[in-house]
């Protein structure tokens, strides 16, 4: 699972099928400082996150597992909105 | 599996289902040196880590299912799996 923040959002009317109703959303992928780390993705969102949410979200066969008990074919969701990271790297970062 | 150091705690109230009372810590892979190696992620502690512990990750689903002993939740794929006590380096290439 890795650590991301939600930069906007995707609409698609003509897509497959099991992306029903899932709403897309733009995510970016960020290094332990929160600073930008790798290519921007799109995610399914499983806990109505908003823009500008830190997001912890998962990729491959697991992401798809939020919206099926069978398998599906997204394969990055996200799992869930961070509200602060305690510890030893939230002193470089002030915790957000 | 890999090795990584322990970081930090993510405290996050809104999540799905699964990962409702599960603890979900910042690990950074490391060498056995304990540099740093490659990038940061965020693991489902299984085996009661604290901040600054070096531990095994295992980061595929299969795997996280017999560890965490959840054979029906298929939304968890890093899972903290052990605590390491000691590293041996015999040949340091």
């Amino acid at each position: 699972m890795k650590l991301g923040r939600v930069i906007g959002r995707v609409v698609a009317d003509r897509k497959h099928e099991a992306f029903e109703g899932t709403k897309l959303m733009l995510i970016q992928p960020l290094d332990s400082e929160r600073k930008p780390s790798g290519d921007v993705l799109v995610g399914m969102d499983a806990v109505r996150a908003g823009e500008g949410d830190l997001i912890m979200y998962e990729s491959s066969k697991e992401a798809g597992q939020c919206f099926s008990n069978w398998y599906h074919p997204g394969d990055v969701a996200i799992m869930g909105i961070i509200d602060h990271i305690e510890g030893e790297d939230a002193a470089k970062t002030g915790g957000a | 599996m890999i090795l990584a150091r322990v970081t930090a705690n993510v405290v996050a109230d809104t999540k799905i289902e699964d990962y409702k009372n599960l603890k979900i810590m910042m690990v950074q892979p490391i060498k056995p040196d304990g540099s740093d190696d490659g990038k940061m992620m965020l693991a489902v502690d299984n085996a009661q880590a604290g901040i600054g512990d070096t531990v095994i990750i295992c980061d595929e689903g299969g795997s996280a299912r017999m560890l965490m002993d959840t054979p029906n939740i298929m939304t968890i794929r890093t899972v903290i799996a052990g605590i390491v006590d000691e590293v041996t380096l015999d040949i340091n290439d």
